[in-house]
Parts: C-alpha cells; structure tokens; sequence
C-alpha cells in the first residue's frame, strides 16, 4: 500500500507507469488482432473449399419438375385420362411455425373447408415433414391472387401450379384405367424395386401422384414420364430467385387402348344396376373391347386426395364397387364349362360327336345319383345335343371317362387355373381342380384326396371349379382362333409425345395349343345352335347375324336335393347367372363373358346382356339401357346339379371368395 | 459585422477549425466510413431507403465529431458530473418506466419519441471516471479506486439487467480501462481475476439471462441448434469462409444477396464485408482499426493532463472492444453479444456515440496546453 501511494504522488513515475501500460495495451490490442487474422486465415484460406461449398448448396438447390403424365385413349381416339392444370394451395410442415395459426390465418383468404383440414391432417400423418402438402386444391384467380398479396405473411405457404388426372368419362371402365393417388411408402418401395429390376433411374421428385390400381398403375412407368430439373438460386426461405439452369422434363407416353369406348358405355349401361362383370375381346388378337365390373366407381374421387366419407361409402358398400370382378372374382363357370369339355374330350380322343348317351335323368356313380335338371332325361344325346341343351348326364359320363388329371391338363393348356396375363394388376388365377391342387390347397390329410366323385361335379362347371369372367372369355377365344393364344391386353400400343414412336404391344402369339380345325369348327356350330335352338334361343331370336352361345348358371346355395325356386330364396343367395358368346360363328370377331351375380339362370339375365352387346358391335344397333331380363325358358333352366355329392363341402357358397 | 475582430474569426474560421482536427484520426476514419457505406450499400439491396438515411447519418456524425473536437478537454471535463448524473438518473427511469422491445427494457419513452439512456452512459462513463481520478490526482488513496469502482457497477449492472449485455460489456470496459490506466494495482487486477473465476458458476446462474447463458454454449457448438441459436453463426462463418482470399466481389455475395446472413447491416455487417472482399479486404480492414487504435494510444500517451490521457486511452481501448468483440463473435470465436462494427454497421446513434469519441480524441489531440 505504501508503494501505491508513493507512486500516486510522483507525477514522473506516475505518467511513466501510464506509458508502460499503454504500450502492454497496445501490445494486447496487436495481439487480439493477429489472433482474429488468424481466426479469418483459417476460415478464407484453410477452409475455403468446404465454406465455398457450403455456401453454394445453401445458395442452390435442384427443383424438380413433374412431367405431364400420358393420357389414356381408347381406339377411337376418344379420351379416357388426361390431365389439367390447377393452382393448390401447400403447406411445407416444417418451415411453418404454428400449423393451426396458419391455417386459421389462411382461410382469412382462402375457402378452407373441414373437410380440407381433415384432409390435409390425413396427409400430414401419412408423409414427411420437409414435403409440401396440399391443404387447398382447385384454387380460383381470385384466392390465388388474394393469397399472393400476403405471400411473406406466410412462410413455407406456396401456391403451386399442378396438373390434375381427369377422367372425362367418369366412372366409365373405372376398373380398366383404375385410379392414381398420392405416392405412399409402399409405392416409394415399389419405385425403388422397379428401378433396380430394371436399372432405370426412376426419379419421382416432384411427383405426388402415383397410379394405384389397372392400367395406371400397370403403366405407372410408360404413363410418368422423366422427372425434369431447374438449378435455381434460393434465397434463406428456400424460395426461388432465379433459374441457373434447366432441363426439361420428358412427358410420359400416352396409352392408346384397345377398349372401345362406345361399346363399353353401351355394355356398362346394359348391366345397369346389376352386380357381375363382363369381358369381351377379339378372338383374333386378344385385344379386349370392353371389361366392365358393375358397380364401379368414378377415379376422379381419388385424384386430389379422396374425402373420408367418399371412401368409407365405397369400401362398405355391399355391392364392393372396388373390386374388379372381371379379373378378380372366381366363380364356378356352370354349364358355359360344357363346349370347353367337348373340346378336351374331342382334342384327347375321347369322344367323337357321333357318340351318344342315352340320358334317363340321372347318373350313378358309385350308390350317390348325380342328377340332370331335366326330369327324365333328354333321351338319346350327342355332343351337339350335349351343348345346345345343356345335357349334364352327358358330361357326368364324360369326366368320368376322362378323369381328372385329363381334364386338368387340357383346360390348363385352354388358359384356365393360371392368370391370362392381362396388363392390369390384381389377377386371381382362378381354381383349376386336380389332385395336385387339392394337395396344395387343404392342410388336413383327409381334404388332400381327391374323391372320382369329385371328378363328376367338375365334369358340368360345379364342384371347386372357378374361373374369373375374363378367364372364361379367353379360353373360349383361344378355341376360336384355333389354339392360337394371344394375351388378353388393353393397352394396343404405347406412344411417346415427344418422339412420336409408337411401339406396338401383343402382336405375336405367346403360344399355340395344338386343336384340329375340324373339332373347333363343331364347337362353334354347336354353340351356334344354343343360341339358334338352344337354351339361348329367345335372347337371340331375330338376331340378323350368326352367333354362337352358351349359357351357364353358378349355385351359390347349396340346396341338397330340393329343386331350385328362384323366387322363394333371397336375392343374395340366388344363384350366379353365366353366358359366353361368340359372333359372327364364320369368322369370329368378338368373344364375350357375362357373368351376372344372383342373376339366376344364365339364359335370363346373362344372355340378353350378349344379345345387346353383339347386336351393338356388329350392327351397330344399340337399344338404351338396361336388358331386359327375359322369362326362363320353357324346357327347364340350366343345367342344374341336383345334388352334391355329401362328401363334397357346398363348392358354391363363397366360390367367389376363393383365391 | 461592425466589429472587425467577429469578422476576421469569421474569415478565419475554416481554419481554426481545421487546426483541431487531427489528420490521421481523420484519414483513417474516413476510409473505415467509407468502406461501410459500401458494405450498407451491399447488404440494402432490399431497402434502398437505409443508404440516404445512412448518408444523413454520416453527416451528423461528422458534425458531432467536428463539433466536438472544438472543444478543449477542460471544458468537456465541466460536463462530466452532470452528464453521468443525467445517465444514471435516466437508467433508473428505464428501470422503472421504459419501454420493452424483443424482451427487454431498454428505452425511454419521451412522448414524441424513443431515446436509449444506456448510450448516454458510453460517453458519460469515461468522462466521469476521468474527471475523478484528474479531481483527486493529488490525494489518490486506495478507497478513491473502491469509490470508482462503485461508479462503474452502477450503472453497469442497470445496463445489464435491462438486459443489453453487449452495452453494458462497452460501458464496464471504458470505465475500466480509465480505472486500469489511473493506475489501478495489478494485484487487485489479479486477484479481482480470481475471484471472478471462482464467482463464475454463480454469475452463470444467477446473473445471466437465459438467452445469453444459450449464446455462449452455442458459441461452443454452433451445431447444437442449427436453425435456432447457432444458425447466425453458423450462416456468418460459411459466408466469411467462402469469401475465400479475394472475396467473391462487391455486391456478389451470395450469402449475403440471398438474405442468409441475419441483421446483415447492423450486428453482422462484418459477415457481409468479409465475403464479399475476402481475407484481403479484411486485412485492410484490422489494420485500419489497429492505426486507429493506436492513433487515439498515441494521442493518450502525449496528452498533457491525467483527464486527457486517461480519457484518450479509454476511448481508443473502447474502440478496440468494439471491433474485437465484433468481429470476433461473426467469425465465431466470441459469444454472440449486440455490438455493432464501429463505423461500418448502419445505425445513427451509434455512429454519432463513436464519431462523438473520435471528436473527444481530436479535442485532447490538438488542445495541447494543459
């Protein structure tokens, strides 16, 4: 203390110690100085390179650009898919700060609806933050211009300028196009297992919407298109200042289909209400004409995010408006199975057409009596009399005859038990019995055997035998074009907008069952006497072209031994109402498969829907609206089994349920 | 005009003015202005309005400066009592009555309009302290450093609670630096070191505001929140750092241009010069500081009485905080603290607080005789 105050009263050394430190402040002040030059040559020179290449993937960022998505034609040109462009309002979760607030403050300008927050919310579980959600669709000039005056107000709030999918058709061959919706995480694994099958760079940047069901999702990767991309400078907000940049996106290929618009609008209004599906194709090409699955619905709910009620009303809907029965449901094909059985029969020697059976009503085989629907029997019966009347006691001979495994292999070799490969997804296989599936269906011992009665049943169409619409339409129309095979497609041709190259689909035979002219030429003729003379004889009376027909009927209800009242059972348990027809018998052009659910006996309601159809396709001719159905013909209903044999569970009940 | 002496000062007034103004100090400052109106130029792309009302700043500024420069010490002296009284008066009214802005209470509602005591106390602080220690140079006992002391934690703790960290980090560090170079001993310096060490933790909890106990622990991991606390550090070093050598050009920055850099033309400023000219305009920049600082240390060190000297040397040591403190915490190596890069940031009270400063050393500078 002393020290100090000495020096406190000693101006000299007072001002001398002021000096000293000045300088060790100067000194300091140079020291603080280099370190921070230090800290700067570190930062711009040492580190440049990774600060540099900060600041330019701050500064750039790669916008994706959606291609336009390819429209959907039918043959004529007329379209089924096609897109418009709309403004959505979106929000980006995770540069907004309070999702209620900005939602609120938004519907200040913009109609926001509950069911656009419910929506939105749906969204917003099913996707990752740092996306962009749609929160309004279809804005108008005015919301949009209202919005983009208060544009700062709202950070991670964009309008964005999209294409919708619009199916101008509406609900017409919904089943065929099917629908696109919003890319989930199923559909990102799918792009991915995609790509590398195929080794393509499949970028869906950009893209929200992604084809779910049928041709969109078959053709997701002609119809898409390649992704495009801006370089564009952004600023902190992530908006775009300008392009540095561009390459254009490729638009997706349009589909140029094989359906016939005017014909499936006509075939879709001639089922009117009815549930069933119906497929008809070109015999010569497997070309497929018209594909209809009543009820449907109408693809355009999905595009933009379909509402919850939307969506519970189709998926609880009894009559299942989503399932494509055309392809999907299995139903055991009754006595429309008989030509297909003449064939095998012809095909493997087994018979010849002169053959016949004396009929009594009846069969037995082993102590159990399968019966015919005719009380007492056709009589004398050859194979025409065998198809125009619908003659089960013949058939019941017949696969005994034959045996199973003969009979599985020829209709194996027809297409059926196996998916005919149509170009929409969701095709069941149908159920082929024989031995080997049998063993392969059931896991108890005692289910794995196959029974010969068994065998019986499947002789006529009954017992485990299901087959989808299509499968039916298909196996006839190889018989047709003399073994030839062609797969069933929809789609013709695949063209490219930009490169306007157009590449042809399904030209060529996948294979060629060996059949003998002479043995397909009768079938056609004796198919061509069901509708003459036959079980469809009053569906086509006065038709002015040829045709051939069969009718078929499908039980759903077991009844064990009572005899079929349509009118005292109840509408769903009535039975499944079949017909395939083919037209003109000479050359066939078209091959049709009706199948009308509960619709009771194949000549009733099936037939006149072909009747209809064929009239349309080759006079021309359409009568509007619904057929009619027509009274049972007089000489009894279809062929009926009039017992199961007991050891056989009710094959029926739930055929369509069946894989 | 009849008196012949009014109008020969008349005549003669550009030069006596001139003759208190001190070149160097001049020259220097002159470049660091105008280095900063370029870089406000830069980042005001978006608002034009900012450059004139810059410009205008600018202006005052100098005035004051040249106003102030006029004077000779003795009579800045005279203001030094009423002028620190006014200050803590004025802070205690903040307390009481201010106005809170962003959290916190920092300014003064006079009805037409705002003022901000604490910058007040900038200036009245080393005034103050060195009129004391200059009032009682010849009886200087050891209570006189404790009575100092009391007279910079006054209104240093007012500052800090309203709170405005980094003004009060200016005040407290100009009252210091008059209280250091009065001759304060190094082993109370030392031992006040200590104990302000061992007084850390308390201080960290008990003293600091939540948001700045959050800067500095961003400070030692800016990642740690990169879009909250840390993401003006980090988005200031990546500007800086590719800035690389030559900088990327006036008006090209990128971090900058596309509003990545926050309060680009105020607090940040720096982030924004040194990307755009690089490691060598930063260079030009600290050796532009360093002769400034030093000019004022020179100024000190030849001042005639211990006010002057004190005062200069307080000033000029400011000066070096508020660069340092600046600069250090844009390039991340000090914690984010509000104080502007003097001369460069946009701002008119700031810019005048300092040019008032640069007039006081021009005043100790050219008035000689003690």
């Amino acid at each position: 203390m002393n020290g100090m105050n000495h020096d406190f009263h000693r101006p000299d050394l007072e001002l001398q110690r002021f000096r000293r430190r000045v300088r060790l402040m100067a000194a300091c002040v140079l020291l603080a100085l280099t370190a921070l030059f230090a800290r700067l040559f570190h930062l711009q020179v040492t580190q440049e390179e990774y600060y540099a290449t900060r600041a330019e993937s701050n500064r750039i960022s790669l916008v994706p650009i959606a291609p336009t998505r390819g429209n959907i034609e039918d043959r004529n040109g007329i379209v089924l898919a096609r897109n418009h462009s709309a403004f959505t309002l979106e929000i980006t979760p995770s540069k907004t700060m309070n999702l209620d607030q900005t939602i609120a403050e938004l519907s200040e300008f913009v109609t926001i609806e509950a069911k656009d927050i419910k929506r939105f919310r749906r969204f917003l579980e099913e996707s990752r933050n740092f996306e962009s959600i749609p929160l309004r669709t279809r804005l108008t000039d005015a919301e949009v211009a209202r919005f983009t005056a208060r544009r700062y107000r709202f950070p991670g709030v964009e309008v964005k300028a999209r294409l919708f999918r619009q199916y101008p058709q509406g609900a017409l061959a919904a089943h065929a196009l099917g629908y696109i919706s919003r890319i989930n995480d199923d559909d990102l694994k799918w792009i991915e297992a995609e790509a590398e099958k195929t080794e393509r760079r499949l970028v869906y940047k950009g893209t929200s919407l992604i084809g779910k069901t049928g041709l969109e999702k078959r053709y997701e990767f002609d119809l898409h298109g390649t992704t495009g991309h801006e370089q564009v400078e952004v600023d902190h907000q992530g908006r775009a200042v300008r392009v540095l940049a561009r390459s254009a996106p490729v638009p997706g290929s349009d589909l140029a289909l094989t359906l016939d618009v005017p014909l499936q609008k006509m075939a879709e209004v001639t089922f009117g209400q009815r549930r069933g599906s119906l497929v008809a194709l070109d015999p010569r090409n497997g070309a497929i004409l018209a594909l209809v699955s009543s009820p449907a619905f109408d693809p355009n709910l999905f595009v933009d995010g379909i509402r919850f009620e939307d969506w519970d009303a189709l998926n609880n809907n009894p009559d299942r408006p989503m399932l494509n029965r055309a392809i999907y449901s299995a139903y055991p094909p009754g006595s429309t199975f008989k030509p297909l059985m003449a064939m095998a029969a012809l095909a493997e020697g087994k018979r010849t057409p002169e053959q016949t059976i004396a009929d009594p009503g009846y069969f037995f085989f082993g102590n159990h009596r399968f019966m015919d629907d005719k009380i007492g029997g056709h009589g004398i019966v050859d194979m025409r009399k065998s198809i125009v009347a619908s003659c089960n006691t013949y058939y019941y001979h017949l696969a005994n005859d034959m045996g199973i495994e003969s009979i599985a292999r020829f209709m194996a070799s027809l297409g059926l038990g196996t998916p005919t490969g149509i170009d929409i997804p969701g095709e069941s296989a149908g159920v082929l019995p024989s031995p080997e599936w049998k063993q392969k269906r059931f896991r108890k011992p005692e289910q794995q055997k196959w029974f010969p009665g068994e065998t019986i049943s499947v002789g006529i169409g009954q017992g485990y035998n299901a087959y989808t619409t299509l499968q039916m339409a298909h196996a006839l129309a190889n018989i047709l074009n003399h073994g030839q095979v062609f797969r069933p497609h929809l789609v013709a041709a695949i063209r490219n907008p930009e490169t306007r190259e157009v590449r042809q689909l399904e030209t060529q035979p996948v294979r060629v069952i060996p059949l003998d002219p002479k043995h397909v030429e009768f079938i056609k003729r004796a198919m061509e006497g069901v509708n003459r003379e036959g079980t469809a004889a009053r569906a086509f009376r006065g038709a002015t072209y040829s045709s051939g027909g069969k009718t078929g009927t499908a039980q759903v209800f077991s009844l064990r031994g009572q005899r079929y009242a349509a009118g005292r059972i109840r509408e769903r348990l009535r039975d499944h109402s079949w017909f395939i027809a083919f037209a003109p018998v000479e050359e066939p052009r078209i091959v049709l498969a009706v199948m009308v659910e509960n619709g009771g006996f194949g000549a009733v309601s099936a037939a006149p829907i072909a009747r209809q159809i064929l009239d349309f396709h080759l006079e021309g001719k359409g009568k509007e609206g619904p057929a009619p159905e027509i009274d049972a013909p007089e000489d009894g209903p279809d062929a009926i089994p009039a017992a199961i044999p007991a050891a056989l569970p009710a094959p029926a009940e739930d055929a369509h349920a069946r894989p | 005009m009849h008196d012949p002496r009014l109008a020969q000062r008349l005549r003669h007034w550009p030069r006596r003015i001139r003759q208190h103004l001190d070149l160097p100090l001049l020259l220097v400052v002159f470049l660091l202005m105008g280095v900063g109106f370029c870089t406000v130029y830069s980042a005001s792309a978006d608002a034009p309005l900012r450059l004139n009302r810059q410009f205008i700043n600018m202006g005052v500024a100098l005035v004051v400066m040249v106003a102030v420069s006029q004077f000779p010490p003795q009579k800045l002296m005279r203001l030094a009592v009423p002028l620190y009284c006014l200050g803590v008066f004025l802070l205690v009214c903040v307390a009481l009555f201010g106005v809170s802005v962003n959290g916190s209470r920092r300014w003064l509602s006079l009805g037409f309009t705002r003022i901000q005591p604490s910058e007040i106390m900038k200036v009245a602080m080393p005034l103050m302290l060195a009129w004391f220690f200059h009032r009682y140079e010849s009886e200087l006992r050891p209570r006189h450093f404790g009575l100092a002391a009391l007279l910079l934690i006054v209104p240093f703790l007012l500052i800090l609670k309203q709170p405005d960290l980094g003004t009060s980090l200016l005040v407290g560090a100009a009252g210091f630096f008059v209280i250091f170079f009065a001759g304060l001993s190094w082993k109370i310096i030392l031992g006040m070191t200590a104990a302000a060490a061992a007084a850390a933790p308390f201080l960290w909890s008990m003293v600091l505001e939540d948001y700045q106990r959050r800067r500095i622990l961003t400070l030692i991991d800016p990642t740690s929140d990169p879009l909250g606390a840390g993401y003006h550090i980090i988005q200031s070093t990546i500007a800086i750092g590719s800035g690389g050598p030559f900088g990327k050009g006036w008006m090209q920055g990128t971090q900058t241009h596309l509003e990545f850099i926050p309060e680009k033309h105020t607090d940040f400023i720096f982030a924004v010069f040194s990307e755009e000219w690089g490691l060598a305009g930063n260079t030009i920049l600290l050796v532009l500081f360093a002769l400034l600082i030093l000019r004022g240390l020179a100024i000190a060190v030849s001042a005639p009485t211990l006010f002057s000297r004190l005062l200069a040397g307080a000033v000029s040591l400011v000066f070096f905080i508020y660069a340092f403190v600046n600069m250090g915490m844009v390039s991340g190596i000090l914690p984010v603290v509000g104080v502007p890069l003097p001369f460069i940031s946009y701002g008119g009270t700031a810019l005048a607080t300092l040019m008032l400063g640069i007039g006081i050393l021009m005043s100790i500078s050219t008035h000689r005789s003690p």
